[in-house]
């Protein structure tokens, strides 16, 4: 299939300015004919939801949490970027395109990137006027902190919790809309299924997770903002719910999967302390401003952290990129990281930390600056490990956080379904292989505010004359029967392993095999293994409980039969891509001084993946090939 | 580690609960709270047992989806700490630990550990908002907000909607996280339009869902894992009355 990204014409500040003169609009008067399903109530899906509501569509919005508030944008720590030049330090819409576009090693649109730019501005403003308390400087003016890989300061921020503060802003206007009754809420409702009639999205069928009645949602258009899969993990930095199960089955319906094997993996986390560990908590990147990483020198050394003198110390970051040193961006400082712990440098009981040191930054700037920076994070490190970081280094380890990977969508962020769009993390469009810091929150908000609601209204234009979609379509019935079936066979097989087992199982072979690094003979073995364990937990996993009622474990089983799937896609997607870029390290890739290689003659295009009808087939590749019309590539160098 | 744990299991809304006896042993001191619960479901399902259900998502203290009563505390014996940002490190090796959901009219028990906090996204809905459409924003740096009024607006945005001050007042009450909200909007100069409506608005849904009266016991302050501050509330009380006072002077 020619895969068609629909990128207007013009010069690059042009575009979106001539696609929105030129886009198709509904009259209000005809909007509230028009039904629109909005999954996912994160900083993309509300915001879309609570726009179109604004705009006078009828919107039915979902979630799986008992809130809308809860969704995972509300953990973002550090900031959102915007290119406001509030700082008078040279900023400009054009320099945080190049910077997004560098960051991501040149495997992204410059449209969308451009745009992403573009749009930041209003973002800022939409925040403001919700009430939004962003930091402020004396005079009442807002303030700005910088972020890594770039050399401005353009990242706005609410404390340590930006995300939480964008996402109640978004959140609040949703709940306007409700009580306005444009939008109808479901909270506690999981999608199970995307409908498509005569090829076009049409609804969805959703499961009551308190009752387990299974529901049937119709609609001229569905939009997905259901975020990222990095729990694929199982350890990640992701929420215990966040879940690549609505992007999977859209897939599965016919929605290409791009680049799913880019996953950003952080490189300050908490590491895992034993087997009964859910989740790795995230420590601001921030902290790496002050902290110093190391380990020490000699392999296999068990003495204290304090009592390893100066010189037998290897502050590997610094040897090796002092341009950069401990703040190199996320994907290097990671591999950076692994490469240490691999050959037997790693500290901390299970051998899988590096030190994040302050000792330095106190001693030249005294405790209490660092605190008054920091001490938020400080406490929560104290309160997870029990250790003070005042006084002895802070261990941290890479952790799989977000995916830059997602249903494949063109400009207007339709995917190949007609009528079904793919906001925020959920889609793959702006970070190409590696997203820069801050800007997860940006694309989120964007693609929700100014992005969708034009190009939803350009999709609904010729939908006017449609009338009602009924869910008494036997492709409703056809769904409802299939999903009912699914979830009886999870029941029925009563096995002897929890569904937790296996998902662990395929997070360690993912994270070893897919993760920072990998290489050809891994993945075919992975591929190989994942198949192997997905046929194992068809026989033996023990979901517990009936449907009919609320039940975590039937949840989690049918999002981790999901996985078993997503992981072998992207497995091949990481073995077809022989070069390595951005977050993406082929261990037979890489320069004499183990640095990313790149191959922009081959491999300068998005993977798009297509469904190939079952899981006995090969996943079918399409490319879209990369065009560099205002930026050529150059090599990323933080030396 | 070895712990008894006595825990509220009840089937859904309608049903009967009770709390049941289990023991778990090996548990490590570094394993959170969620996750000494995550052990103890491992354990059920192997005995193919029902598991326990709890609420809980982000695991990190900030969705506010997770919440029990442990020993008689809202989210455990720590100060400004959510249950899942509580560790075992806590509690004693042949300890007894008992487990509850968070008890109010407001928050009805919808199965085990989880209740229903739908009441605070209509208290929300009500006008715990700023009326303004996507697009209309004007440009952000046209409304100077004072450093220090940024900052305590903040304070009370903190709030993460978890409900343990409904769970450890007595009366019941949502007047914290009522008046959290109420009180950033009312400082902020970008909310000013709707401050009156606002605060009637959300007083009368809060009174509606059933929540009980403010007593001024300030427990709710002790339990909030944000430490949000009952300030809010005597905040809160102001609003209200200039709202009636200055609604009836035309």
């Amino acid at each position: 299939m020619k895969l068609d990204a629909k990128i207007p014409q013009g010069p690059l500040e042009e575009k979106w300015l001539n696609y929105k003169k030129t886009a198709r609009l509904v009259n209000p008067a005809n909007r509230k004919k028009l039904d629109v399903i909005v999954v996912g109530t994160g900083l993309a899906g509300s915001s879309v939801a609570a726009s179109l509501g604004e705009m006078g569509y009828n919107v039915k919005s979902f979630c799986f949490q008992d809130t809308p508030r809860r969704a995972h944008s509300v953990a973002a720590q550090g900031g959102v970027n915007a290119a406001k030049n509030y700082k008078n330090d040279g900023d400009s819409v054009y320099r945080m395109f190049v910077d997004t576009l560098k960051g991501g090693d040149f495997r992204a649109r410059e449209a969308n990137v451009y745009r992403l730019a573009e749009c930041s501005l209003n973002l800022i403003d939409q925040a403001v006027a919700q009430g939004v308390p962003f930091g402020r400087e004396y005079g009442g003016y807002l303030n700005n902190r910088s972020f890594g890989g770039v050399q401005v300061s353009r990242t706005f921020y609410a404390r340590g919790q930006t995300g939480q503060q964008l996402l109640l802003g978004t959140y609040q206007a949703l709940m306007r809309q409700v009580d306005k009754k444009t939008v109808a809420l479901y909270s506690s409702h999981e999608m199970l299924d995307l409908v498509v009639i005569d090829e076009r999205a049409r609804g969805i069928i959703v499961r009551n997770l308190e009752t387990g009645e299974i529901e049937k949602h119709a609609a001229h258009a569905v939009v997905l903002a259901t975020g990222g899969f990095g729990k694929i993990y199982y350890l990640s930095t992701l929420a215990m719910g966040c879940n690549g199960s609505a992007i999977w089955r859209a897939h599965k319906k016919g929605a290409f999967f791009a680049s799913p094997s880019w996953t950003q993996i952080h490189p300050t986390s908490l590491p895992q302390s034993g087997d009964y560990q859910s989740k790795l908590t995230l420590m601001s990147e921030s902290l790496r401003n002050d902290g110093r990483i190391w380990v020490p020198k000699k392999a296999e050394d068990t003495r204290e952290a304090n009592t390893i003198p100066e010189e037998e110390r290897d502050y590997y970051l610094e040897r090796r990129y002092p341009a950069f040193g401990n703040l190199a961006p996320r994907d290097i400082s990671s591999r950076a990281a692994k490469e240490r712990i691999d050959a037997g440098h790693g500290v901390g009981p299970l051998k899988n930390a590096v030190y994040l040191d302050f000792s330095k930054a106190i001693k030249e700037q005294g405790q209490a600056k660092i605190a008054e920076k920091y001490g938020n994070l400080f406490r929560m490190y104290e309160k997870i490990t029990g250790t003070n970081a005042y006084k002895e280094p802070m261990k941290i380890s890479p952790a799989a956080h977000f995916s830059m990977g997602g249903l494949w969508v063109d400009y207007e962020l339709m995917t190949t379904i007609p009528g079904l769009f793919a906001l925020g993390e959920a889609n793959f469009a702006d970070h190409g292989a590696n997203r820069l810091g801050a800007n997860s929150l940006l694309q989120a908000s964007v693609d929700g505010y100014f992005i969708a609601p034009y190009t939803i209204a350009n999709y609904l234009a010729d939908q006017i004359r449609t009338g009602k979609i009924s869910t008494d379509h036997p492709e409703f019935e056809k769904a409802v029967k299939e999903n009912k079936e699914k979830i009886n066979n999870l029941l029925r097989i009563k096995g002897s392993r929890s569904v937790d087992y296996y998902h662990k199982k395929l997070g360690k072979l993912l994270y070893d095999y897919c993760g920072l690094t990998r290489t050809a003979e891994g993945l075919t073995y992975a591929i190989e293994e994942i198949k192997k364990l997905r046929e194992e937990f068809y026989k033996n996993v023990y979901v517990p409980g009936e449907n009919d009622t609320m039940n975590a474990e039937l949840e989690k089983a049918g999002r981790v039969a999901d996985y078993l799937e997503i992981g072998v896609l992207m497995c091949y997607d990481a073995l077809t891509r022989n070069e390595s870029c951005g977050a993406h390290f082929r261990e037979e890739f890489q320069t004499e001084e183990g640095e990313a290689q790149r191959n922009d003659v081959d491999f300068q295009y998005i993977s798009a993946w297509e469904w190939p009808g079952s899981l006995e087939q090969e996943p079918i590749l399409n490319k879209e090939e990369l065009k560099f019309e205002f930026v050529q590539p150059t090599i990323r160098s933080y030396k | 580690m070895k712990l008894h744990l006595k825990i509220w299991r009840q089937k859904n809304r309608k049903a009967q609960g009770k709390l049941v006896n289990y023991t778990l042993e090996n548990v490590n001191p570094h394993m959170s709270f969620l996750e000494m619960l995550d052990t103890l479901n491992e354990q059920l399902i192997q005995n193919k047992e029902e598991p326990v259900e709890f609420d809980h998502d982000c695991r990190e203290g900030i969705c506010g989806q997770c919440g029990v009563v442990i020993n008689g505390n809202a989210h455990g014996p720590l100060e400004n700490t959510t249950t899942c940002q509580l560790h075992m490190r806590e509690f004693k090796d042949g300890e007894t630990v008992l487990i509850e959901p968070f008890r109010a009219k407001g928050f009805p028990v919808k199965k085990d550990l989880k209740v229903d906090r739908s009441a605070f996204d209509r208290i929300i809905s009500a006008g715990g908002y700023v009326s303004v459409n996507t697009g209309q924003a004007p440009e952000a740096n046209s409304i100077p907000v004072s450093h220090a009024i940024a900052e305590a607006a903040f304070d009370s945005a903190a709030c993460i909607g978890c409900g343990a001050c409904v769970a450890t007042c007595k009366n019941g009450s949502a007047a914290l996280f009522t008046s959290a909200k109420i009180t950033q909007l009312a400082i902020l100069p970008q909310s000013q339009e709707e401050r009156k409506e606002r605060a009637l608005n959300m007083i009368a849904q809060m009174d509606k869902e059933g929540f009980g009266h403010c007593s001024n016991t300030e427990a709710c302050e002790v339990e909030c894992p944000q430490g949000i501050s009952v300030l809010n509330i005597a905040r809160m009380n102001y609003e209200y009355n200039r709202a009636s006072f200055l609604k009836f002077k035309k």
